[in-house]
C-alpha cells in the first residue's frame, strides 16, 4: 500500500492555499484587533472607577477572578444559543477575557503610583480628576501597556477557541487540517497565530517606547 | 427562552447522567486526564525549577517558556499531538501537560529563590550542606508557593480539557461537542454550565486544601506570585 506523503512543513501548501490562508489570517487579526480595543474603551473607566473608589475594587476583582476561570469553551457554549454560531459569540467572549486581564492591569498601575508624586501634585492644587488623568494615568502607563501586550497576545491564542462556534480564524484551518488529516495545514495556521502574536507584541511594545519616552533609558521590562 | 428550558429539561433527564457517555462518567474521564496531565508536568517541572531556584539560575528560561506558553495557542498544540499518531486520552493529556508545565516551573523556581538570603546563610553557617539546607530550610519555606502553583495549573488544566473533545478527547467537553453537532443547543448550554461549575468548583475546592496546607503565618505568601 502507497502512503501519501504528509509532511508538516510544505511550501507547495501554502502557495495553493494562500486564499483560504489569507482570509483566516484576516479574520484573526481583524478579530484580535477589535476584542483589544474594545476591551481598552470598557476597561480604562471600570479601572479608574475601581482605583478611585477602593471599596468598589474588591468585588470587581473578585467578579473578575470568578469570570476568569470559566473556561473559554464553556462560555462560548453557554453564549452560542443566544448569541448565535459566528462572528459576534467570539467577539463578545474575547472582549470579556481581555477586558479581565485589563483591568487588572490598569488597577496595578494606577495603585502603584508613588505616593509621594501624588502628594506632590495635591500640594500643587490637583483635583481627584485632573490628578487621575494628568499624574497618575502618565505614570500607569507603562504597567498599562504591559497589559495590552498581555491582552493582546492572549486574545491572539485564544481566538482559536472559536473553533467551538466554528468562527475560530487560523484556527478553523487548524481544525479542518485535524479531519482531513492534513499535517501541513495544521502546522502552516500554528505557525502564523505564533507570528501575528509577535507581530502584535512587537508593534505594541514600540508603540508603548514611543509614547513613554521617559522610560527608555531606565528599565528594561 | 426554549433554550433555557431545554437545557434544564436535559439536566434533569436522569438518562444524561448514567452511562457510559453520562454526566458522572465523562467528569470521572475528565478528573482522570487532568490528575494524569497534573502528575505528568510536576514530575518534569518541580524538580526542574526547585534546582534552577536553588542554583539561582534560569531565570530567562522559565520567562521565555511562559511567554511563549501563551502565545501558542492550546487547540494548536491539541490538533498536532491528535493528528501526529496519538489518539484521543493521550494526545490530551500530553498537551494539556505542557500547558501546565510553566505555571509550575514558576512558582518552584520564584519560591526557592525568594528565600530569604540571610536564611540560607544561616542554615550553610550551621554546617548543613547544599543539598540539606535545600531539603530542610528552602523547601519548607517555598512550599506555599509551590502550592500555588499545583492549583494555578490544575485549574487551567481542568479548564483546558474540555477543548480536547474537539479532537476526540473524552470529557464534559464532550457534551458541547454532541450539542454542536446535533444543534441541540439547549444540551450545548447544558454543557457549558456543567464545565464552567466544575472549574469554579475545582477552584474553591483547590484553594481550600491549599489554605488548609499551609502553616498559618505563611497564608500571606501563598497568593503572590501565582499570576
Amino acid at each position: 500500500m502507497h502512503v501519501a506523503a504528509n509532511p508538516w512543513l510544505s511550501w507547495d501548501y501554502v502557495v495553493r492555499n494562500r486564499g483560504d490562508l489569507t482570509r483566516a489570517l484576516e479574520q484573526h487579526t481583524t478579530l484580535t484587533i477589535q476584542a483589544v480595543l474594545i476591551a481598552f474603551v470598557i476597561a480604562l473607566p471600570l479601572a479608574a472607577l475601581a482605583h478611585t473608589r477602593p471599596r468598589l475594587a474588591a468585588p470587581l476583582v473578585g467578579l473578575a477572578g470568578v469570570l476568569y476561570t470559566v473556561p473559554s469553551v464553556a462560555l462560548f457554549a453557554m453564549l452560542a444559543p443566544f448569541t448565535g454560531i459566528g462572528r459576534t459569540t467570539v467577539l463578545i467572549g474575547l472582549v470579556t477575557y481581555a477586558l479581565l486581564v485589563l483591568v487588572r492591569n490598569i488597577v496595578v498601575g494606577l495603585d502603584g503610583v508613588a505616593e509621594e508624586v501624588r502628594d506632590a501634585a495635591r500640594g500643587l492644587g490637583y483635583g481627584p480628576a485632573r490628578l487621575l488623568l494628568r499624574v497618575e494615568l502618565p505614570n500607569a502607563l507603562p504597567a498599562i501597556v504591559a497589559g495590552v501586550r498581555l491582552a493582546t497576545v492572549s486574545t491572539v491564542a485564544l481566538t482559536t477557541v472559536g473553533v467551538v462556534v466554528g468562527y475560530g480564524g487560523l484556527g478553523q484551518l487548524m481544525f479542518r487540517g485535524f479531519r482531513s488529516r492534513y499535517h501541513a495545514e495544521i502546522l502552516t495556521a500554528t505557525l502564523l497565530c505564533l507570528a501575528l502574536a509577535l507581530a502584535c507584541d512587537l508593534v505594541l511594545y514600540v508603540a508603548g517606547r514611543l509614547i513613554t519616552p521617559w522610560s527608555r533609558s531606565a528599565q528594561t521590562t | 427562552m426554549s433554550v433555557v428550558s431545554d437545557a434544564v429539561e436535559w439536566l434533569n433527564d436522569p438518562l444524561n447522567w448514567t452511562g457510559t457517555h453520562g454526566v458522572l462518567a465523562l467528569t470521572r474521564e475528565h478528573l482522570t486526564i487532568s490528575v494524569a496531565a497534573v502528575l505528568l508536568a510536576a514530575v518534569i517541572a518541580l524538580p526542574l525549577g526547585v534546582w534552577l531556584g536553588h542554583r539561582r539560575s534560569g531565570g530567562s528560561l522559565t520567562v521565555v517558556l511562559a511567554n511563549t506558553s501563551r502565545a501558542l495557542p492550546t487547540f494548536a498544540l491539541l490538533t498536532i499531538f491528535a493528528s501526529g499518531g496519538l489518539f484521543g486520552q493521550t494526545a490530551t493529556t500530553l498537551a494539556v501537560a505542557v500547558f501546565a508545565v510553566p505555571p509550575i516551573l514558576t512558582n518552584a523556581y520564584t519560591g526557592v529563590l525568594e528565600v530569604d538570603a540571610d536564611v540560607r546563610d544561616a542554615a550553610r553557617g550551621m554546617g548543613m550542606s547544599s543539598v540539606r539546607s535545600l531539603a530542610l530550610v528552602e523547601l519548607p519555606l517555598a512550599l506555599p508557593l509551590l502550592a500555588a502553583g499545583l492549583r494555578t495549573a490544575a485549574v487551567q488544566v481542568i479548564a483546558t480539557v474540555p477543548l480536547a473533545a474537539f479532537v476526540g478527547g473524552t470529557s464534559l467537553g464532550s457534551v458541547i461537542v454532541t450539542g454542536l453537532a446535533l444543534q441541540r443547543y439547549g444540551q450545548v448550554l447544558a454543557g457549558g454550565v456543567l464545565v464552567a461549575l466544575l472549574c469554579l468548583v475545582a477552584e474553591g475546592v483547590l484553594a481550600g486544601i491549599q489554605r488548609f496546607l499551609t502553616p498559618m503565618p505563611m497564608r500571606q505568601r501563598a497568593t503572590s506570585s501565582s499570576e
